[in-house]
């Protein structure tokens, strides 16, 4: 179990493996073949912790684990080994002699709801309004009335900046609008923590500033959140805690200052200067690094 | 015109039988939404034996004919001791039949709502089940309409082959009438103008729904 009550998100030795089977060509088919497995490791041994009322940005290049993290904090992802509980309570799994087994999907179902999570492409419901977006989950899961969901829905998508487009479908929002609308329906919920998969990268540049600034709103009303992202600069400003991530492993974490002002680790430095933070010549020296 | 005058006179004795039609259609639609829904999920389903059974039953009904599907429910049927009366034989045949093609449109409309919806509709708390139920299905059916549409006037047009299992429909009404009156020409004249004044409207309303779900989406 999590040490102290302020850890909202403790995860422990977390390993996790993608297994893709290769296709199966009528040749190898014919022959009998077995099919040959392809086996990923993505996570391999991650621990992290974060405290109530943090905002940790997880950097890293792609491939490095950082949204597969975060998708296995809520179980879209399952793991092999280690253990991830969230306000104490293990995710997705009971404990069975030392073994992790899956738990039923309703109860993983009611762990999530403490949970909110922002996707890259929104996801938005299509065949609901924004307001119909918010209140869905309300509805649905939360059991409230119309009214008490509609009470609750209205001031969240104000408080996004989105009170004049609550009648719209999807469709007729901007991207920027439909990321707003999808962070007040996880808001609504009122979860403990709220996870952030890339939430701008698939924004065009100039619908970013708006998203980030509502990010930057929740962040200062004490929301716990954990976020993934490419935009350093975003980064460097809103975390109080960066954590670099590299091929399956945390390599290295700490405030926003010292990473961006003195990484430690070759990752880090190669990361930062790939997108202008320190110059080229630092990364490229070895001489710094601890590994 | 004595063709005309001839045609139009048949029409009173025609729209009596629309109401079977009617009877026929929307029964038989209903059974073929909650039958071929309940088709589709089983072909989804995890459950090896339940896809199993859907296929099954999918080739047995794509693979014979529906009129030879109302025969068999109708006259063949009786002979271990299941009598039906023809307007539910009638109901029961087409129900069948088109619940197997309803079954696929629901299936791939199921499999169209886009994967990210599933996963919001969980992180947000959804349970599978209900994640199934109030989320991706009410999608599926805004993308089946059109479809589901053009089957249902099929079926309407298709309502014709219960003449042969003794359902006093359009077609039923006007052999009688012919055998009375010989008035080969205007009767059948006038039994096709009625199916189009049915089915032209509803394609209409088909196209209009179409264009409502695609602006939605």
């Amino acid at each position: 179990m999590a040490n102290d009550t302020n850890t909202i998100i403790s995860v422990r030795d977390v390993h996790k493996t993608f297994v893709t089977e290769s296709k199966r060509t009528m040749w190898s088919r014919l022959r009998g073949r077995a099919h040959v497995q392809k086996r990923v490791e993505v996570l391999k041994g991650v621990d992290l912790t974060v405290h109530r009322g943090e905002t940790v940005v997880i950097l890293g290049s792609s491939g490095s684990g950082k949204s597969t993290l975060l998708r296995c904090i809520n179980k879209l992802e399952t793991i092999e080994a280690g253990r991830i509980y969230v306000n104490d309570h293990l995710i997705g799994y009971e404990e069975r002699d030392g073994q992790l087994v899956s738990e039923k999907a309703s109860v993983t179902a009611k762990k999530r709801t403490d949970i909110g999570m922002v996707f890259q492409h929104f996801n938005l419901f299509l065949n609901k309004t924004a307001l119909g977006n918010v209140m869905a989950p309300l509805r649905d899961v939360k059991k409230m009335t119309a009214a008490a969901a509609r009470d609750l829905a209205v001031p969240t998508l104000e408080m996004v900046g989105l009170g004049d487009k609550m009648d719209n479908y999807p469709s007729k929002l901007s991207g920027g609008q439909k990321q707003r609308v999808a962070i007040a329906r996880a808001l609504a919920m009122e979860p403990s923590v709220m996870l952030f998969d890339e939430p701008t990268s698939a924004l065009d540049p100039e619908l970013v500033g708006e998203v980030l600034s509502v990010i930057r709103k929740i962040a200062q009303q004490g929301t716990t959140m954990v976020i993934v992202t490419h935009e350093m600069q975003f980064a460097r400003e809103i975390a109080d805690r960066i954590v670099v991530m590299d091929q399956g492993i945390i390599v290295e974490q700490g405030p926003p200052e010292t990473i961006f002002t003195n990484p430690q680790h070759l990752k880090t430095r190669a990361l930062l200067s790939r997108s202008g933070f320190i110059p080229k010549g630092l990364a490229d020296e070895t001489g710094l690094s601890g590994d | 015109m004595d063709f005309i005058n001839n045609t139009l006179a048949v029409f009173p004795a025609l729209i009596l039988a629309v109401p079977v039609v009617v009877q026929l259609a929307l029964g038989a639609m209903i059974l073929a939404l909650v039958l071929g829904l309940l088709i589709a999920l089983a072909r989804i389903s995890a459950v090896k034996v339940l896809r199993g059974a859907a296929v099954f039953y999918l080739e047995i009904i794509r693979g014979t004919p529906l009129l030879v599907q109302l025969v068999y429910i109708f006259f063949v049927l009786p002979s271990i001791g299941i009598q039906i009366e023809p307007v539910p034989a009638g109901i029961l045949g087409l129900g069948l039949n088109y619940a197997a093609y309803l079954s696929e449109v629901f299936r791939s409309a199921i499999l169209s709502v886009e994967h990210g919806q599933t996963e919001a509709a969980l992180s947000l708390g959804y349970t599978p089940t209900k994640t199934l139920w109030k989320v991706v299905i009410p999608q599926s059916f805004v993308v089946s309409m059109g479809p589901i549409g053009n089957y249902f006037i099929a079926m309407i047009k298709d309502t014709a082959l219960t003449s042969v299992i003794a359902v006093t429909e359009i077609l039923k009404t006007a052999n009688i009438l012919n055998s009375e009156t010989f008035q080969t020409t205007a009767i059948y004249t006038a039994a096709a103008i009625l199916y189009l004044i049915i089915s032209l409207p509803l394609s209409r309303i088909v196209v209009v729904l179409e264009r409502k779900a695609r602006s939605r989406g």
